[in-house]
């Protein structure tokens, strides 16, 4: 199966990227906001933000807009960029892969970053944000190193 | 001359790697069926019961195959094939 790259498990980004991050899924609480930070193909560095529609607008569940997803996939193999982080929220529960986002995990280069907005929901607040390899159904959390 | 069909990162386990394979036919199922057959698996990966898997979206030349016929969705010569899985959660 796909073995992921042999880099140490830290996920190095930009604070701005957190910030929007977490910004994001309290504008969309309590409904699962999602996006992803894209990045030179092979660099594992994070550079553009996306924020992606949740196709299925719903406190449980994400899907990115099938639409805006093949709009990145064209954009990307125009730059050369590729998915470096996938970020989602739960808004109910802690910032750990669910069953759905374990099975349902398609980028094995990616890092998974989820935000919880369970503890302040849309208000200013403690918010959790924790990072993830998910590849072949195994989850291992990583370190997140926040650049400047 | 032939459809090139792309293959996303976490289905080139059956491709040796391939970011994209070719294969023959005139729908989208010929064509999966024939690019099987050289890199057996992948289909079943798309295709479930004879339909396209639910988390798998497919474009022909930048069309989302589930408004163009599914796997009936006719192909020829020079298209292209996008596979990409969606990206969800829960």
């Amino acid at each position: 199966m796909y073995s992921a790259p042999s880099v140490t498990a830290v996920l190095k980004i930009a604070r701005e990227h957190v910030a929007a991050m977490i910004a994001h899924a309290r504008e969309d609480h309590p409904d699962e906001a999602c996006g992803v930070i894209v990045g030179p193909e092979g660099s594992d560095l994070p550079t553009r933000l996306i924020r992606m529609t949740n196709a299925e607008r719903s406190p449980t569940f994400f899907r990115f807009e099938p639409q805006e997803q093949f709009r990145l996939y064209k954009d990307m193999s125009t730059t050369g960029e590729e998915i470096v982080v996938v970020y989602h929220s739960h808004t109910a529960t802690e910032a750990y892969p669910s069953r759905t986002d374990i099975s349902l995990a398609s980028e094995p280069q990616a890092h998974y970053v989820i935000v919880s907005t369970a503890e302040s929901g849309a208000s200013e607040g403690p918010v959790s944000l924790r990072s993830f390899r998910i590849v072949d159904s195994a989850v291992t959390e990583e370190e997140i190193d926040v650049t400047e | 001359m032939s459809v090139e069909v792309r293959i996303p990162t976490i289905l080139r386990t059956f491709t040796g790697g391939e970011k994209a394979v070719h294969g023959d036919g005139a729908t989208l199922q010929e064509v999966l069926d024939d690019i099987d057959a050289r890199n057996p698996g992948l289909k079943d990966r798309i295709v479930e019961s004879e339909a396209l898997r639910r988390f798998v979206n497919v474009y022909v030349n930048d069309e989302d195959v589930r408004f163009a016929g599914g796997l009936n969705a006719p192909t020829s010569d020079g298209d292209v094939v996008v596979v990409l899985p969606a990206v969800a959660g829960g």
